[in-house]
């Protein structure tokens, strides 16, 4: 099986292939199309989410990833990564693939003094996760096809839908890797 | 639910990484920088180049400049205190400023102590030449280390001495044995627990950017070939002939520093850069502010 991509723009993509590494899994860093080639499945990590749509759309990404999540890749995106999947975001925002069917909410529980971190229910998991919020976003409306995994105070925090995962907080912050896990029982077609 | 913690302060820091951090005088500029795509901009009244010729006493930034700013741009925004001077602190913290940078480039307020970082919930970044620098402002709570480089010259070979420095330090201390450790501690100046942590990790506990007379897209590579997580840019881009290219390239820069042929294009016809100085020819030394 071939590794699992990680978007490497910018942001947190050393952390996400440190836990892949912690959950048995072989990760490769994704700049440009032709590294997309053969991955298992992907990432999209934490970081500026203005910063890594606009690299994405000057090196000829937005296509090519789209055409690889819409055609059933396994992918989690975190924080960032969540607000690139979607779909658009409540005021203005930056590119994004249009491939998770939420609107999502940039900043929505603050500046960086907000950030929090708080322990959450997720759904399928036994034990609850540490959630790591970042002037992290929130989704502020989920389309008919995606299942809510995880809320905090009321505010939809983790999302799937079929083969997408995303999450508005940073499991690659702690090293806890049972959603990795998710994303990886997903390749393994468990 | 906690705020504050170590966890979500350097966590931002983590965010930040692959990226380009701009100071930024106005909101025009903000949004010039953030359109570029910088992870994030300092705010401040005057770039390090003009505060080197104006002179005088450099001070906190005024608060309505940098709400302006604040207001301006979606990134976070990150503005500059005097070492040691921990109101100014206060005051960035009760303005939901995003980062405090306690700057060598702001004329210090006090020659002895920098400010208690660990009594804010806002993070802090701070200046460092060398490992037990580092280790001595991580231990006071910094979330995030920068080279101090020397700002405002356009020149980047005191940000190669410090990050080469640095780099060599890790690498001593982490092939010591567990008894050389204290005496390292004690030659560094650090704390011990964090020069044990170090000496076993192989790595700085926190996210370590390049700053400080910093000038082209080359500079950038060449910043993280050396191993920073990311760089900071402040005169280079303002006092550049096309800002909105330059700040574009050097973003690009960044992100692709290991590909020679990428740095070509982001290069090619930039316009001037900003005047470099010697740094043997310079009055006042930031870098040297601080201990």
């Amino acid at each position: 099986m071939g590794p699992v991509g990680v978007l490497a723009l910018q942001g947190d993509f050393r952390e996400h292939q440190q836990s892949l590494e912690r959950a048995g899994a072989a990760s490769r860093q994704v700049r440009k199309p032709a590294d997309l080639d053969g991955i298992s499945a992907l990432v999209i990590p934490g970081g500026e989410s203005t910063t890594i749509g606009r690299l994405a759309t000057l090196y000829g990404l937005i296509d090519p990833l789209r055409e690889v999540i819409d055609g059933g890749l396994p992918t989690f995106g975190t924080c960032a990564g969540l607000i690139f999947l979607a779909v658009g975001t409540v005021r203005d925002g930056p590119p994004q693939l249009g491939c998770l069917d939420v609107i999502v909410e940039r900043n929505a529980f603050g500046r960086q003094n907000d950030s929090f971190e708080a322990p959450l229910e997720v759904e399928g998991l036994e034990a609850p996760f540490l959630g790591v919020f970042i002037r992290a976003p929130q989704v502020a409306k989920v389309g008919p096809h995606v299942e809510v995994l995880a809320t905090y105070d009321g505010r939809v925090v983790m999302v799937r839908q079929g083969n997408i995962l995303a999450s508005a907080f940073h499991p690659e912050l702690t090293d806890d890797v049972r959603i990795h896990d998710m994303l990886l029982s997903m390749l393994k077609g468990d | 639910m906690e705020r504050g913690t170590d966890r979500v302060k350097r966590g931002l820091a983590e965010m930040l990484k692959g990226g380009v951090i701009m100071d930024v005088v106005n909101a025009e500029h903000a949004r010039i920088a953030e359109d570029a795509g910088a992870v994030a901009v300092m705010a401040l009244e005057r770039v390090p180049a003009d505060i080197r010729a104006d002179g005088g006493v450099a001070r906190m930034s005024d608060p309505a400049m940098i709400e302006e700013i604040m207001e301006a741009v979606s990134i976070p925004v990150m503005a500059k205190v005097r070492i040691g001077h921990f109101v100014e602190a206060q005051i960035l913290q009760a303005m939901d400023v995003d980062y405090i940078d306690e700057s060598e480039v702001l004329t210090p307020a006090d020659e002895e102590h920098h400010i208690d970082k660990w009594a804010f919930t806002t993070p802090f970044v701070c200046g460092a030449r060398n490992l037990g620098e580092a280790l001595r402002r991580i231990g006071e709570g910094a979330a995030m280390i920068r080279t101090k480089g020397e700002a405002g010259t356009g020149n980047v070979v005191e940000a190669v001495r410090h990050m080469r420095r640095v780099t060599n330090e890790i690498r001593a201390l982490a092939s010591m044995s567990a008894e050389q450790l204290m005496s390292a501690a004690r030659d560094l100046g650090a704390p011990f627990d964090l020069v044990q942590e170090v000496a076993e990790t192989g790595k700085l506990p926190v996210v370590n950017f390049a700053a400080g007379g910093l000038a082209t897209p080359a500079d950038a590579a060449l910043m993280m070939q050396l191993g920073c997580d990311g760089v900071f840019v402040g005169s280079g881009i303002f006092k550049s002939s096309d800002p909105s290219t330059r700040a574009k390239a050097i973003v690009e820069a960044t992100t692709y520093a290991n590909d020679p042929d990428q740095l070509i294009k982001v290069s090619r016809g930039l316009g001037a850069a900003m005047p470099g100085q010697e740094i043997a020819d310079l009055d006042v030394k930031l870098a040297e502010r601080g201990w």
